[in-house]
């Protein structure tokens, strides 16, 4: 059984490598919110899902409803995200995705 | 970007927001902004243009317009994976082990053993998200914000799970047959989706090992080359690319069975319950709940007083069946029986049909609303848990009559 190369998707998203050619359709094309922080959500958030999953899911999180999803995703998936990048990610997508 | 708020608001005017209980049940009726303006029409190789719900992994939806027919065609059926490695399966490599340790004799089967030594069986079975329509909550809840269409109806063809366990020598401690498919999580921490169902539903004549959908191998997206069929539960336990079943003696205990896809206890009637997974306060999501949606027409659909219009739709339940699907025009004040259209067997979609003609000019609210055989029908008022689950209210449908 072959499988679509988990490890190649891990190595191109933490090394911040384009994911174009790895990833499925047109996942490339998907612009999340810019500013200092988009290029860590984009490397922590992408090693497993693409970022449409954020899109998709605002605006209608409160600030405690995106620190949820980020301590799951760390906590029950195993993402590889330590304490200051988590508060990091869950600043931005609540600055860009949340409410209030 | 016109949501489905906006286009309600327009259509029924003040209404919908100094009416009734209709008025506000239609505006909350409306996806997440976010979801709306990400979500494109895309073709998956093998696929019909669907509705991109995210690309990795694919959750790909159908639109309302692909359910015309009661059959849901093999390239306009839903997509729908929890983990990114999606293995592309060579039917002469694949095996599916069965085995476990209330399983005394293990074995593998081949596909062609699959195909070959069991007697084949087919059943049409509605393949239902559990989250189907998560995105119209109120409030909207995390996940995959699914639409209407995060489902499917076919014909599948295959052999029965207790045919296949029959030869697996289980023991009488047997309490859950678990399933895993070939899909593997890009880190090795991540859970790997796997699913159990209690014994006694395993042993249902109606799961199957399905290698067939609608006369066809199963589409690489929809589990190739097998997959479980569990008519009357939700897709969660519809396992793809299926490559070991295990008879287990205690339950199995992993995020996706006791952290995720599960409902309050007490919050829904069902006669299906999943015992050994129980705990104080939730409980599995298992069949079902019956449903219906209108297919023929859309918001803001323009249609012409006097002229007869046929409002078709679809119906469904777990498999007690349909036994009528009603129709209003005045807000649910009134509803009159649409007739029933052709019966694939009780687990299938049940295609309905009314006509009516429009004698006023403005806006029409056209809602259907379905009961099964059980009396079960649907509710007019979201029935809220936090992950969005059996989302049944009654659809309606706002039209303009010119």
């Amino acid at each position: 059984m072959r499988f679509v190369k988990p490890l190649m998707f891990i190595g191109a998203s933490l090394f911040g490598l384009a994911l174009s050619s790895l990833s499925l359709g047109n996942e490339a094309h998907l612009k999340l919110a810019a500013d200092a922080d988009t290029g860590l959500v984009m490397a922590r958030c992408a090693i497993c899902h693409s970022v449409d999953y954020i899109q998709m899911n605002a605006p209608f999180l409160k600030r405690a409803g995106w620190e949820a999803e980020v301590k799951k995703m760390i906590k029950t998936y195993g993402a590889p995200v330590g304490d200051d990048d988590a508060a990091k990610i869950i600043d931005y997508l609540t600055r860009h995705y949340g409410v209030e | 970007m016109t949501t489905r708020r906006n286009v309600l608001q327009t259509v029924l005017g003040g209404w919908a927001l100094t009416g009734g209980g209709l008025g506000s049940q239609l505006a909350r009726a409306a996806l997440p902004q976010g979801a709306l303006d990400s979500a494109v029409m895309e073709r998956l190789p093998g696929k019909q243009p669907l509705i991109k719900r995210s690309y990795r992994p694919p959750n790909f939806e159908s639109p309302l317009s692909y359910f015309e027919d009661a059959i849901t065609p093999n390239d306009r059926f839903f997509v729908r994976w929890h983990l990114m490695g999606i293995a592309e399966v060579d039917p002469r490599e694949w095996r599916l082990s069965i085995g476990g340790d209330a399983a005394s004799k293990p074995f593998e089967l081949t596909l062609e053993q699959l195909k070959n030594d069991f007697d084949p069986v087919e059943v049409v079975a509605v393949c239902q998200c559990s989250g189907n329509r998560r995105g119209l909550s109120d409030p909207h809840v995390p996940g995959v914000e699914w639409g209407y269409g995060a489902m499917g109806n076919a014909r599948w063809k295959g052999a029965r799970l207790k045919d296949i366990l029959a030869r697996a020598g289980l023991s009488k401690e047997t309490v859950e047959i678990a399933f895993d498919g070939a899909d593997r999580p890009a880190l090795d921490v991540t859970p790997d989706f796997i699913k159990s169902l209690p014994a006694w539903k395993a042993l249902d004549e109606n799961t199957i090992v399905a290698y067939e959908m609608n006369g066809e191998p199963l589409p690489h997206h929809n589990g190739y080359p097998a997959r479980l069929v569990v008519p009357g539960w939700t897709a969660t336990y519809w396992m793809k690319q299926v490559v070991s079943i295990q008879a287990l003696s205690k339950p199995l205990s992993n995020f996706w069975m006791a952290g995720a896809y599960r409902v309050p206890k007490g919050k829904f009637a069902f006669a299906d319950r999943f015992v050994s997974q129980e705990n104080e306060t939730t409980t599995p999501i298992t069949e079902i709940v019956v449903n219906s949606i209108i297919t023929s027409h859309t918001d803001g659909a323009r249609v012409t007083r006097g002229q007869p219009l046929t409002l078709k739709g679809i119906a469904w339940d777990s498999g007690a069946g349909i036994r009528r699907v009603d129709v209003s025009r005045d807000g649910g004040r009134s509803w009159e029986a649409a007739d029933l259209g052709t019966d694939l067997g009780r687990f299938s979609f049940r295609p309905w049909q009314t006509t009516l003609t429009p004698t006023e000019t403005g806006p029409l609210v056209l809602m259907a609303r379905a009961m099964n055989r059980q009396g079960s029908t649907q509710v007019s008022e979201l029935i809220f848990n936090n992950p969005g689950y059996h989302n049944n209210v009654i659809q309606a449908v706002a039209l303009t009559v010119v």
